[in-house]
């Protein structure tokens, strides 16, 4: 600070115009600034979502909408004639529910490992390095949609490269059905995603590693320890705020799970998704107060397993970041 | 050939083994859609690694059809639109967010990080609404308004952390001089946002190029789709016979340009992606 001020400007540094007509006028400009935004935000997100709340309360269809009546949590669990019936009883619910907690626990802890593998691949000096890193990045700038053509094309039970090789390979005596079969549909696709995600992870991982003092791995090579050990006793450590991060926004996505489901195996119940369980009541049984219902708990679900993680790993969320 | 030189050639020659496997998984998939895209219908059940000769039937074949073109329109018409509205709308927001001290700028924050953790299924019966009063139902409108929800939060974000890294003197200086707040940002900040802006507007391209879940629900005819729910809905007589060939040509036609972006870009792109989320 070099103008000249009346107020000791340390303390001031943050907010130097304070109570002045400048920094009024400031205000004002920033909330009239934040204005479209936020009312976009309103119109996409906040109203949008306290509807699907209140639908989840009625026994609307999607051709009738404005005819909802309100029906209060019957959609979620009703006692009729001895039976409890509603979404908290249906078997199927509880599959999707299970299967996306399933998904999203294996594919983020395979992204996780492979993501640090590569970034430490990445990390190391070699001729090309750019080059590998751009290669590296392919499978994330392709569109879901696409990879999971491609993959379904690939994991084609008859004429598919995959079956092809491991047949040649002797590691298989028959063609396996990936994507129809109950046991290796859900394997597939978390194959898939891994695939797609590894290049997320490893780029947070690389920048966390490219970021690390370089004078505690002299001091460890100059001690002969071992590699392997001063990954674990020192890399890890130093570098698990950087996966935490990565591993939120993973899970968030993977709880969130739609379109590689959609694509590679449709709505079978075996890779269900609470995503897909919900789409499917919402659009294609036409049910809104069944499936708000649904899209309901996901999101209450999802606001949970946020708070809870948050919790958990006592990670200061510095807003803003100063 | 000592032991100790000998441990030290095995190690390099084991690094590169392992970059090879890395880039054969990486692009592998990618090359063989393309592989497969250039074969005659008649050759496409037998495997093959590599191509003798290539037949660009099956992209006459998509590009013959007129909805496949229509869904590339309509794609390249979103997705430029959502960049457009995202910068815009975020480029001023950021500037308050990240140069003004106000009372309620954490809860903004807040609100915006909450926006960008929602599960589009959740709001999907309320958008749906929303876009049907609106008048909006099967029209690229309708994406356009929707995909704020996602580009918007995440731009208005990453574009806070730049802005905050510019120096002070720069806005005292435009303050000393009388400039308002609109004239401070077009004509002090733009100019130095430009960078973190490409970066921004390429992320939300690509997020907004690569939508599936609304635009399968807010679109109903072949002439307002998007290019991945048009190639997600290609489909031949039963669901095992699906019309490979064209399928993997569309594929290879919307994955290109991103690719290309992507090898262009990578740099602007790392440091996109980790200011999004390193920082936040």
């Amino acid at each position: 600070m070099t103008t000249t001020t009346t107020t000791p400007s340390a303390p001031e540094r943050a907010r130097p115009y304070r109570g002045t007509k400048v920094r009024r006028q400031r205000v004002r400009a920033a909330w009239t600034f934040l204005a479209p935004m936020l009312v976009t935000l309103a119109l996409v997100a906040g109203w949008p979502l306290l509807r699907t709340f209140y639908f989840s309360l009625t026994d609307g269809t999607l051709s009738a909408l404005g005819d909802a009546s309100f029906i209060g949590l019957e959609n979620y669990l009703v006692y009729d004639n001895g039976t409890w019936y509603g979404l908290l009883t249906d078997p199927l619910w509880w599959r999707a529910v299970w299967n996306t907690v399933f998904f999203a626990a294996v594919s983020v802890s395979l992204e996780v490992v492979f993501g640090v593998i590569v970034a430490l691949i990445l990390n190391a000096e070699f001729r090309g390095r750019m080059l590998v890193r751009a290669a590296v990045l392919i499978p994330w700038a392709i569109p879901t949609i696409v990879s999971a053509k491609m993959w379904a094309w690939m994991l084609n039970d008859q004429f598919g490269i995959i079956n092809h090789l491991l047949m040649a390979l002797g590691l298989i005596d028959s063609p396996i059905a990936w994507t129809a079969s109950a046991t290796y549909s859900m394997w597939a696709v978390i194959m898939v995603d891994v695939w797609k995600t590894i290049p997320f992870v490893a780029l947070l991982a690389l920048a966390a590693l490219q970021m690390l003092p370089k004078d505690c791995y002299e001091a460890a090579e100059v001690d002969g320890i071992h590699p392997v050990r001063v990954f674990f006793k020192v890399t890890l450590p130093l570098i698990t705020p950087a996966l935490m991060v990565a591993v939120i926004f993973r899970l968030l996505d993977a709880l969130r799970v739609f379109d590689v489901i959609y694509v590679l195996t449709s709505n079978a119940s075996s890779t269900m998704t609470m995503s897909i369980y919900a789409r499917q009541q919402l659009v294609e049984f036409q049910d809104v107060g069944y499936g708000s219902a649904a899209s309901t708990l996901l999101f209450l679900i999802i606001a949970l397993a946020t708070v809870a993680y948050l919790y958990l790993g006592r990670k200061q969320l510095q807003l803003g970041g100063d | 050939m000592t032991a100790r030189e000998f441990k030290k050639l095995t190690l390099r020659l084991g690094f590169w083994l392992l970059i090879v496997l890395v880039l054969i998984y990486a692009i592998f998939p990618f090359y063989y859609a393309v592989i497969t895209s250039l074969k005659p219908s008649s050759e496409l059940f037998t495997v093959n690694f590599w191509l003798d000769s290539l037949d660009f039937s099956n992209y006459v074949a998509i590009f013959s059809q007129g909805s496949f073109v229509r869904a590339i329109f309509n794609s390249i018409l979103v997705s430029f639109s959502v960049v457009a509205i995202a910068l815009l709308l975020g480029i001023t927001a950021s500037y308050a967010l990240g140069r003004v001290r106000f009372r309620g700028r954490t809860t903004v924050m807040l609100v915006i990080l909450g926006v960008s953790m929602f599960p589009q299924v959740a709001v999907l019966s309320g958008l749906f609404e929303v876009i049907r009063g609106l008048g909006l139902y099967n029209n690229p409108a309708g994406l356009i308004l929707s995909y704020t929800i996602f580009t918007l939060p995440f731009t208005v974000w990453v574009l806070t952390t730049f802005m905050k890294q510019l120096p002070q003197e720069l806005e005292e200086a435009a303050i000393m001089d009388g400039a308002t707040p609109w004239v401070t940002i077009t004509r002090v900040f733009l100019p130095l946002m430009w960078p973190a802006m490409a970066t921004t507007g390429l992320l939300a391209f690509i997020a907004a190029w690569n939508e599936f879940l609304f635009a399968l629900t807010f679109t109903l005819s072949d002439s307002q789709r998007t290019v991945p729910v048009a190639i997600a809905l290609i489909s031949g007589g039963s669901q095992h016979e699906l019309p490979w060939g064209p399928i993997m040509a569309a594929s290879v036609t919307v994955t290109v340009p991103l690719v290309v972006l992507v090898m262009i870009f990578q740099k602007r792109i790392v440091s996109g992606l980790t200011a999004g989320a390193v920082k936040g």
